[in-house]
């Protein structure tokens, strides 16, 4: 009898974490999803050198599915913001994001996007997950093409589900449905 | 005009089509990084007596033009010193999204202690994890914390993907996936102190 009570919860559980008509659909949805993340173009400065250099030839981020940078941002899954976002910008950038259909997500490639970097000053906004919610930073002044695949590889597994951060806890698939 | 331009032309296309790819399939493939290429920082140790390099000065965060390092200095207990000289440092933080891998932290410190090394798969998904500590950039660490959480939770070890032949100043650091070090080269990382006093010998 305990036995079958413990079978109980247990299926009760999976119930709860998975649900339950759609969980088959849902690992084929975000295998799909993981596998073409286009970019939404968000160059600001340096970074979006490195950012185009990983499209190219050598680097050749459509290994990745992601080679196709769109220009609308109704097209695009993932915004990778490279550089820094002035305060004039940010308003701007936002208006960006919230044309992009869900679900979406957000790079923030190199030190000024992510934290300011060198630029603590009025001008530039300190971490630019304060307007958008983002999903990767990548360190890095600017990163190498090489770290923003890594970056991309990340966020990939965080849109399969797989991602873990620092304290052991599963991320959420899309962090913009949380806000 | 006619049929020989565009033979030519299609020619040009033909000929590209035997060429050997330039793409470097970074994750299978590792890249190929200069020695003097700046990525996370390695707190280095004495090769001889294994104590700390670094004396908690904090010229390294003086220096820092980004302010990504913190510093907290205290006294050497006498019998067990973590460092040579009067003070050591017992907090350690650099701020790695603050952090613009300028290295002047490197050309200020007086010991030698804080080293640019060569990783750069740095990325992470929360900001907080990013505040990089002593444990984490101390000799003998490998990865990033993210790569260092999966290797964790996945019981497989870390793999980075880069190969590089790591310059002097990184005592003691050796990259895993590194296959051209030869023997001779290894066995110095692994141990400084000896070829030293081998060829002291000689």
């Amino acid at each position: 009898m305990p036995e079958l009570l413990d079978l109980f919860t247990k299926d009760v559980q999976e119930l709860e974490n998975e649900g339950f008509l759609f969980t088959t659909l849902e690992k084929l949805l975000s295998w799909g999803r993981a596998n073409s993340l286009w970019p939404a173009t968000f160059g600001l400065a340096c970074c979006a050198i490195e950012m185009m250099s990983s499209t190219d030839g050598r680097n050749d981020l459509a290994r990745f599915g992601s080679e196709v940078f769109r220009a609308s941002p109704r097209q695009a899954d993932v915004m990778i913001v490279a550089g820094r976002l002035s305060k004039k910008m940010a308003p701007v950038m936002r208006r960006v994001w919230e044309q992009m259909p869900d679900p979406k997500w957000v790079i923030s490639m190199g030190a000024c996007a992510s934290s300011g970097g060198m630029f603590n000053n009025y001008a530039v906004v300190q971490n630019v997950d304060s307007v958008v919610p983002v999903d990767v930073f990548v360190p890095g002044c600017p990163p190498r093409p090489e770290a923003l695949i890594y970056a991309i590889m990340q966020l990939q597994k965080k849109v399969k589900g797989q991602a873990i951060d620092e304290g052991l806890v599963k991320l959420p698939m899309v962090e913009a449905w949380k806000r | 005009m006619g049929v020989m331009e565009i033979a030519k032309g299609m020619g040009i296309t033909l000929s590209k089509l035997f060429q050997k790819p330039v793409t470097i399939c970074y994750p299978e493939q590792p890249a190929q990084l200069k020695a003097r290429f700046r990525g996370r920082h390695v707190l280095t140790r004495h090769p001889g007596t294994g104590l700390e390099k670094c004396i908690g000065c904090s010229l390294c965060a003086a220096a820092c033009p980004a302010y990504a390092i913190y510093v907290e200095a205290a006294e050497n207990d006498p019998k067990s010193p973590h460092s040579p000289g009067e003070r050591y440092a017992s907090v350690y933080e650099i701020n790695m999204l603050r952090c613009i891998f300028c290295g002047m932290c490197e050309e200020a410190c007086p010991t030698g202690a804080i080293v640019l090394g060569n990783e750069f798969e740095l990325a992470d998904y929360r900001y907080g994890d990013f505040v990089y500590g002593k444990e984490d950039m101390m000799v003998g660490t490998q990865g990033s914390k993210l790569q260092r959480r999966e290797a964790r939770t996945s019981g497989k070890p870390v793999v980075m993907g880069f190969e590089v032949s790591v310059r002097e100043e990184l005592e003691g650091v050796k990259y895993a996936p590194d296959r051209r070090v030869s023997d001779g080269e290894s066995n110095r990382a692994s141990n400084p102190a000896n070829p030293e006093s081998a060829g002291r010998k000689a």
